[in-house]
């Protein structure tokens, strides 16, 4: 098993009579570990979080571009990204470690791949969904093949597109709770904490609340981009 | 940007689908002068959609020729060729995620015209298709589907092309707000006067429409291309007669109108404006019983047709 050594829970039984106590939620507890423990473990999330959800959107349209394209191409990516999808978390680290070693980079190719599934599929999907007489309609007036591509087939994917991006985006902020099982990182590491310390509830509570605001928080912004830039939907 | 309009030549144009042994369009040769709307009409899979789509090579042509201007179409840049040429299809096509305005702007944007004389264009052309400027900043979710094709024809027309291909435009449309339309694009083709091409696979339609109409039969052949009158008049053979109907003679009757008869001295009776059609002045003596109608130009009486004038 390779686990990150924690660091101990700073104050932990020597604190207010909540904390001694084991408490469903200490305030006081929160107030003082915010700064050293809540606050950059939030940040570190949002950035495991993202550098996922980038690679994984990148790599994902350019696959999305290669199965709409080549239609051949199409069932391979698809097999491999479901089977990417189907391996645990766990033991993927157990496969990667040998390879990419305790380090970021273990920890975002497997999140990535957990991406890729629902990116690939909603945008190929999307594409694939554009109605036939506009595309001939786009043909018919002019449009080159990377016109109509740009202009029509990509704008009108672009509700797909962003869906697979609101749920890529919620599930790997719960997902990548799994990364302190190979680096200190995230909100997965208060939460790995305080379960290794007798399962203290205030850390885990307000750590686990935080993943969930993130996740609510990230996909609120998303439905005000998708808003933003496919006004027609709501036309 | 092209303008005007543009003789349209099909030269032993056919085309084969690989693979298959029957052909879809079978050595068509005719020539629509520059200026007038040409009708293809024929049973389904009778090849006319095909031909249609030949022309701006989103089918490519097995062998032959199509020309337009004398210029063919071969020998043109594939994408140069289809903005020089109007596209109107029955599904009507327009792009959802783009206003009307933006949609009417699709060609002059491809010809990297400015904002500003898109939005003018596309003012012009919704008054020219009869829609109110407004919609210009509407989505075509919000349109009926007759005001959606009268913005697919705006688009059609906003690269002021030489030819249009129009394929059944009007299909998919209700029987009334389709004979609005029809009148509608009637008007404005005498405006723009540009060469068209027209798909449909109603009769009617065609011989309303129609300067000229092309009749197919199945396996692409063209069966019989003349003007309307004349194809009603002298249908080819009986593959055509059966065509047009066996009331070609009443069908006929709405091709003439009272401005083209001798007309009789003034007289009483229901009247009837001269620039009604034959049709017209006759189910009106039907309607009421007369066997003298008096024909008006603006007030006055100009002059009378019997019953019996009307259907000789």
């Amino acid at each position: 098993m390779i686990v990150a050594a924690g660091p101990v829970i700073p104050n932990f039984g020597s604190g207010s009579s909540c904390e001694v106590n084991n408490g469903w939620f200490c305030t006081e507890w929160v107030r003082q570990h915010w700064s050293d423990t809540l606050q950059p473990a939030l940040f570190q999330h949002i950035e495991l979080a993202g550098i996922a959800i980038a690679v994984g959107f990148v790599i994902a349209f350019a696959l999305a571009l290669a199965g709409f394209r080549y239609r051949l191409v199409d069932p391979p990516i698809g097999i491999v990204s479901d089977f990417l999808y189907t391996i645990p978390s766990l033991a993927l680290f157990q496969i990667l470690v040998p390879f990419t070693g305790i380090t970021l980079l273990t920890v975002e190719i497997a999140l990535v791949s957990y991406t890729l599934l629902i990116l690939y599929r909603n945008m190929i999907e999307g594409l694939r969904a554009v109605p036939e007489e506009i595309v001939d309609a786009a043909r018919g007036s002019g449009f080159t093949r990377a016109q109509t591509f740009t202009r029509v087939e990509l704008p009108l994917a672009l509700p797909a597109i962003l869906t697979g991006l609101r749920v890529a985006t919620v599930s790997t902020i719960s997902i990548a709770t799994i990364a302190p099982f190979v680096i200190a990182k995230g909100l997965g590491q208060p939460i790995y904490a305080a379960l290794s310390q007798d399962i203290f509830k205030t850390e885990i509570f307000t750590a686990g609340g935080m993943v969930i605001a993130l996740a609510l928080v990230a996909d609120g912004l998303l439905v005000l981009l998708q808003r933003g830039l496919t006004p027609w939907v709501r036309a | 940007m092209p303008g005007q309009a543009a003789e349209l030549v099909f030269d032993e144009a056919t085309k084969q689908y690989e693979g298959r042994d029957d052909v879809a369009v079978d050595h068509l040769s005719l020539t629509v002068p520059a200026g007038e709307i040409c009708v293809l009409v024929g049973p389904s899979g009778g090849g006319k959609t095909t031909a249609l789509r030949l022309v701006n090579r989103l089918i490519a042509l097995t062998s032959g020729d199509i020309r337009i201007d004398g210029t063919s179409i071969l020998e043109q840049d594939v994408v140069r060729l289809r903005r020089g040429i109007g596209y109107v299809i029955q599904q009507v096509g327009l792009f959802p995620h783009m206003t009307v305005e933006a949609n009417i702007g699709t060609v002059p944007r491809l010809y990297g015209r400015p904002r500003g004389w898109i939005h003018t264009r596309s003012q012009e052309l919704l008054d020219l298709v009869g829609l109110d400027p407004s919609y210009a900043k509407r989505y075509p979710a919000q349109l009926s589907g007759g005001e959606r094709q009268r913005v697919g024809l705006a688009r059609a027309l906003a690269g002021d092309p030489p030819l249009m291909l129009m394929d059944e435009p009007f299909g998919a449309i209700d029987p009334i707000v389709r004979a609005r339309l029809q009148d509608a694009f009637l008007e404005l083709q005498k405006e723009v006067r540009k060469t068209v091409l027209f798909v449909t696979h109603d009769i009617d339609e065609a011989i309303k429409i129609g300067d000229r109409i092309a009749i197919f039969r199945r396996g692409g052949r063209l069966a019989q291309y003349d003007t309307p009158r004349a194809i009603l008049d002298k249908p080819a053979d009986d593959f055509v007669a059966e065509f047009v109907g066996a009331d070609r003679a009443l069908k006929a009757l709405a091709l003439r109108t009272l401005a083209e008869l001798e007309l009789g001295p003034p007289a009483d009776g229901p009247r009837i404006p001269r620039a009604s059609t034959v049709r017209q002045a006759l189910s009106l003596a039907i309607e009421k019983q007369a066997q003298v109608l008096a024909v008006t130009d603006g007030e006055a009486v100009v002059g009378s047709v019997t019953r019996d004038a009307l259907l000789t």
